[in-house]
């Protein structure tokens, strides 16, 4: 089977500098195996997902789409692309725009992506909400109505609206807190069951990785030090940058 | 004598709104606790009390006492006094708290002429001293930088060194190292617990995170909206949570990590 996506040494650097970024990174992601990128601030985590979003070229490598390398420029393969392909980012405080209604903002890909129109997006946008949990009448409300783990959904709604097959997530559950976190954690478990979703999720946090992605990669520094199986990638680390990661989580008194 | 001895403390603002309420809490000299709780439980607000820092319009009732002061109603000449000496705060952000354009070496220098009056090349060498506590590489090179030319560890560890220049008998730490990468978070929790430890100074360790309080305190406070929900000893509220909002933050951190067990197993 074609992967969804694919890194087949792929390289940034920006214009003018010679040290790459992220440097000759290769891994598929697959419909099923959710992927995630672990690593600490600066190794490259968030220029991986740029570089998987089509928002920035590789300098050296290829991304590839369902097979065929991703030109940003190829407006057809573009459009199919941001149908499969949708992202969640980290602060839902700055992700939502606070001028629109919530609804106008669920609504956004259906209508940017020519789906459908503004009144034909309705009932797609009701039942985006109500998948994420939240109640029908927010879409007439504003983002600062919401909590921080109310906003996440709403993100998290508008990313799913047009059924991607991919979901991008930059540290979804990063800033929100703990019991929160939970929640959106198993809101993310029922998407990935229920709408068949695949996870590539961004994140330095190895609870929430282990709870949500069947296979990990880790970098440091721009590189992928190891990858495979989160069970094995965690479980028996066989890098020592991941045993040091492993070994640094805080742990609950027994 | 109690070093921290917080009584029925109130935070409201301007229009009425009470933040804090009710909160009760004392360290003993030497004594370590944690203050744990959610974004807007009133954890940061609590310690900016302790050292009549809150925000202009926000008012405190009740009684703080730190140290044998009153900080509620003192004087800005009173509180000067208390801060630095009594108690030294270190933030979450390292960036903001430290100031942009001024060579940390200076940074750490004027707690330091202030409170010990020292000058010159005494005061360049306990400027250097006091990064090498920290345990910092390379002390002069570091004391020269501006804090944006060093990472966000040696950041926090700058500010670690201003909070200690002045050997305060309270240290008080608002999610000193939520900002921090995992990995220099561990290092950054085992120097706090072994610089503390040295100088027999108590902490008041303010954290959202269970796991992490219970790597430096024994005893914790969890707060909610503003009050006390439950106080005791880590291990017992981890172990049997009586509350249930106690139950809920513990049965979440619980969920989260048990995921890193399973696949451990």
């Amino acid at each position: 089977m074609t992967p969804v996506l694919e890194l087949n040494g792929a390289s940034f650097a920006y214009r003018g500098h010679t040290a790459p970024v992220v440097e000759d990174i290769s891994f598929t992601v697959e419909t099923g195996h959710s992927l995630a990128l672990v690593g600490e601030s600066g190794a490259g985590k968030t220029t991986l997902l740029r570089l998987l979003l089509g928002l920035a070229r590789a300098t050296a490598g290829t991304v590839r789409f369902d097979g065929d390398e991703l030109k940003p420029r190829d407006r057809e393969q573009m459009r199919r692309f941001r149908r499969s392909v949708q992202c969640v980012f980290q602060d839902p405080y700055s992700s939502l725009d606070p001028r629109r209604r919530v609804g106008s903002i669920v609504s956004e890909p259906l209508r940017s992506l020519g789906i459908d129109s503004r009144s034909t997006a309705a009932p797609k946008v009701a039942e985006a909400l109500e998948r994420v949990g939240l109640p029908a009448d927010a879409a007439e409300r504003y983002p600062h109505e919401f909590s921080g783990g109310q906003r996440q959904r709403i993100a998290i709604a508008r990313a799913t609206v047009c059924d991607p097959r991919v979901l991008l997530a930059d540290e979804p559950v990063s800033a929100l807190d703990v019991t929160t976190r939970v929640k959106v954690v198993d809101l993310l478990n029922e998407l990935k069951q229920e709408q068949r979703l695949t996870l590539v999720m961004v994140s330095h946090d190895l609870s929430v990785v282990a709870s949500l992605c069947e296979r990990t990669a880790v970098l440091e520094s721009g590189r992928i030090v190891e990858q495979g199986e989160t069970g094995q990638v965690l479980g028996s680390p066989a890098h020592p940058y991941t045993r040091r990661l492993v070994d640094s989580v805080p742990r609950l008194p027994a | 004598m109690n070093i921290l001895d917080v009584r029925d403390l109130g935070i409201r603002t301007a229009d009425g709104r009470t933040l804090v309420d009710g909160l009760s809490l004392t360290i003993a000299p030497g004594e370590r606790l944690g203050l744990i709780g959610e974004s807007g439980s009133g954890k940061s607000l609590t310690t900016l009390a302790v050292l009549g820092l809150l925000p202009d319009g926000m008012t405190a009732t009740g009684g703080v006492e730190l140290a044998g002061t009153q900080i509620v109603g003192a004087s800005e000449k009173q509180l000067r006094g208390v801060r630095g000496r009594d108690a030294a705060i270190v933030f979450q952000e390292p960036l903001t708290a430290l100031d942009p354009l001024m060579r940390v070496g200076r940074q750490i220098a004027e707690p330091l002429s202030r409170r010990r009056g020292l000058r010159g090349a005494e005061l360049k060498r306990a400027v250097v001293d006091a990064l090498e506590q920290v345990r910092l590489p390379e002390p002069d090179r570091i004391a020269r930088a501006f804090p944006h030319e060093i990472s966000g560890g040696q950041r926090q560890r700058v500010a670690l060194a201003m909070a200690l220049a002045c050997d305060p008998k309270l240290l008080i730490a608002d999610e000193p190292t939520t900002a921090l990468d995992v990995t220099v978070q561990s290092d950054m929790l085992d120097l706090l617990d072994t610089l503390v430890r040295e100088r027999d100074m108590a902490v008041l360790f303010v954290s959202h995170d269970l796991a992490v309080v219970s790597k430096v305190t024994d005893r914790v406070v969890v707060m909610k909206d503003g009050r006390v929900v439950e106080e005791g000893d880590v291990r017992t509220i981890v172990r049997e949570p009586r509350e249930e909002y106690t139950k809920a933050l513990v049965a979440s951190a619980r969920q989260l990590e048990s995921a890193l067990d399973l696949r451990n197993a």
